[in-house]
């Protein structure tokens, strides 16, 4: 872990705050994937708040932490966090989201700071985070590659591609993770194709399997230690989360994988993401 | 004595000459190290070696995670493969990521002629020149291939170069190969037809042109090793001087070499123009060069083709 990171106390008020943000973005942009940026939220704010060595100063120092978000239709989470850290303008992103010529497109674009790879098509994050992994290693670097993938996305065969150069590379500072909200598009991802069980799955793949709550700050935060010190084989960290996470408005229901609030909804969901804060504040 | 050193084994000789002094040469294969003439790549630069199994996908990945962090990654696997199971990844993860990523299609065109159409790349050309930012090489001879590699390893960005299976005849040699990156070379200058011609066809259209002359017929011919960027200037330079032009290429009718030059020709110096190829159809089942014979595309096929576009072109 870094040093002067931020408390999981901090994260449990802070998380409301980017969720709130996140929305904002998707509001000024007329869009976005609003399901998936929730049930992400939580993993990525510890992970890029606690754990990821990268900041606005060292993007391209050879020896940072990697992340490649695979499911990148989760953009607006990402935009939330990274503007938090101080790579993107929050105000800028909010103004420009999915304009007319803007850089700050609906999924990753790595001209913009701190943005590693392109993505968007579904099955490449892992892979790449394999080559990443790999250049760590060849180069004796101790960096790690993290990545994370949607659930429905494990549907691509090239996700197990890389599942298994991950392990037979024997690749311990890859970590990759699931975004378990069992729901996509077009309904319960179980009677879309059957996923389950992915713990099982990712084991017999060769993985160090951890499955946990993926709101669960401090489950989150043990995971991703015990990760990195997990020798000899990448470690897939399975987040079981809510899709839409943050408001009954959205939670649970295939429709907001990418729906835009209306006025009444958003106010609504604002509310939600107040209300929570404020129970944390006096948990 | 003909030559046996296939164009494969010129692009690992670079490589390997290449990773003696910079580490960060590295190496993909997708179980084809063998027929892409990399195993002694494999066998001397072990640490600089990544072997993913059948997988493309993974292959072009992992090649462009490793690009993004300084390598310079080379994957070579079967042209059929590489440029269509592992074009997703090719167009995402090194094209529009802009990550130093070089694709090798080796086995290229119909080369493995007797396997069938799932093992050719007649639409390699096309799909690759279609991304963009990936570039797009398809080199003459063995000494071609090398200049072309040692100029690739000089830049940080992704391309497709495509290689046959089989050692094809030398055009240029160790010490008289001109070549400057992105220009075609002009094999010959004429003033009847224009031939220009891309890979394996580029021999044969020479031969071709020999024929033409002791025919009367004066033709260019362009070894247009460089179908993107194609070197334009030399398109017009050569369609300009003759009466009409003739592409020839080991690949589908559509989106090649053909179309690229009809297109130039077409806006900035119209003159009729005929495309050799392949055929829009499985092509039959032969050696490369019982199929080239068959559709046209070895030497008397390309002479005859250039007379009857010629009396065309003088009605």
């Amino acid at each position: 872990m870094r040093q002067n990171t931020p408390t999981l106390e901090d994260l449990d008020l802070l998380r409301w705050d980017l969720r709130q943000d996140c929305v904002d973005i998707i509001m000024a942009g007329g869009g976005g994937h609003i399901g998936g940026d929730m049930s992400m939220m939580d993993a990525l704010m510890v992970l890029y708040l606690r754990h990821l060595r990268v900041s606005p100063e060292t993007v391209d120092d050879p020896n940072r932490d990697r992340f490649v978000l695979s499911k990148g239709h989760a953009m607006e989470a990402y935009y939330a966090v990274l503007c938090h850290q101080g790579f993107l303008d929050l105000a800028d992103v909010k103004a420009r989201f999915q304009q007319f010529g803007s850089p700050y497109i609906g999924h990753p674009n790595n001209k913009l700071p701190g943005i590693e790879m392109n993505s968007g098509s579904l099955g490449h994050g892992l892979p790449v985070a394999v080559g990443m992994a790999l250049a760590g290693k060849m180069d004796g670097r101790d960096y790690r590659v993290y990545t994370i993938m949607g659930d429905g996305e494990l549907a691509e065969g090239s996700v197990w591609e890389g599942a298994m150069s991950g392990s037979s590379f024997a690749l311990d500072n890859l970590c990759a993770f699931v975004d378990r909200n069992r729901l996509q598009i077009s309904g319960c991802t179980e009677d879309v194709l059957r996923l389950d069980s992915q713990e099982e799955r990712w084991a017999a793949f060769g993985w160090n399997v951890l499955s946990i709550d993926g709101h669960d700050l401090a489950a989150i935060d043990a995971a991703i230690t015990l990760a990195a010190e997990t020798k000899g084989k990448p470690t897939c960290i399975i987040l079981n989360t809510v899709k839409g996470y943050g408001s009954p408005v959205m939670e649970g229901k295939a429709p907001w994988h990418h729906q835009l609030p209306n006025a009444q909804e958003y106010a609504q969901i604002s509310a939600d993401f107040v209300a929570r804060k404020e129970a944390a504040l006096h948990a | 004595m003909p030559n046996k050193i296939p164009n494969r084994q010129a692009i690992c000789d670079v490589l390997m000459r290449a990773a003696e002094s910079d580490r960060d040469v590295v190496v993909l294969c997708s179980d084809s190290r063998g027929s892409a003439s990399l195993t002694p790549f494999f066998e001397r630069f072990p640490q600089q070696s990544v072997e993913v199994g059948i997988a493309e996908q993974d292959l072009v990945g992992i090649a462009a995670g490793l690009a993004s962090c300084g390598k310079k990654a080379w994957a070579a696997s079967p042209a059929s493969f590489v440029s269509t199971r592992s074009y997703e990844q090719a167009k995402v993860d090194c094209a529009y990521s802009r990550t130093n990523v070089k694709l090798i299609g080796i086995s290229g065109g119909v080369s493995y002629g007797q396997l069938g159409m799932s093992h050719h790349s007649a639409q390699d050309i096309a799909a690759m020149s279609a991304i963009p930012g990936m570039r797009v090489y398809l080199p003459s001879d063995r000494f071609q291939t090398a200049r072309l590699v040692e100029a690739l390893l000089a830049d940080d960005k992704p391309a497709y170069i495509r290689v046959g299976r089989n050692p094809v005849e030398d055009i240029y040699a160790d010490d008289d190969c001109p070549f400057q990156m992105d220009r075609a070379t002009w094999l010959r200058r004429g003033s009847d037809v224009a031939i220009v011609a891309t890979g394996e066809m580029v021999r044969p259209s020479l031969e071709a042109s020999r024929e033409l002359e002791a025919q009367g017929i004066s033709a260019t011919v362009l070894d247009m090793y460089c179908v993107k960027p194609l070197d334009v200037e030399a398109v017009v330079e050569a369609a300009s001087a003759a009466r009409c032009v003739l592409s020839v290429e080991e690949h589908s009718p559509y989106g090649g070499l053909g179309s690229q030059v009809a297109q130039v020709v077409g806006e900035r110096c119209p003159r009729p123009v005929r495309c050799l190829s392949l055929p829009d159809e499985p092509v039959v089942t032969g050696t490369s060069p019982q199929i080239f014979a068959h559709y046209g595309l070895d030497a008397g096929g390309i002479a005859a083709a250039a007379r009857d576009l010629l009396a065309r072109a003088g009605e």
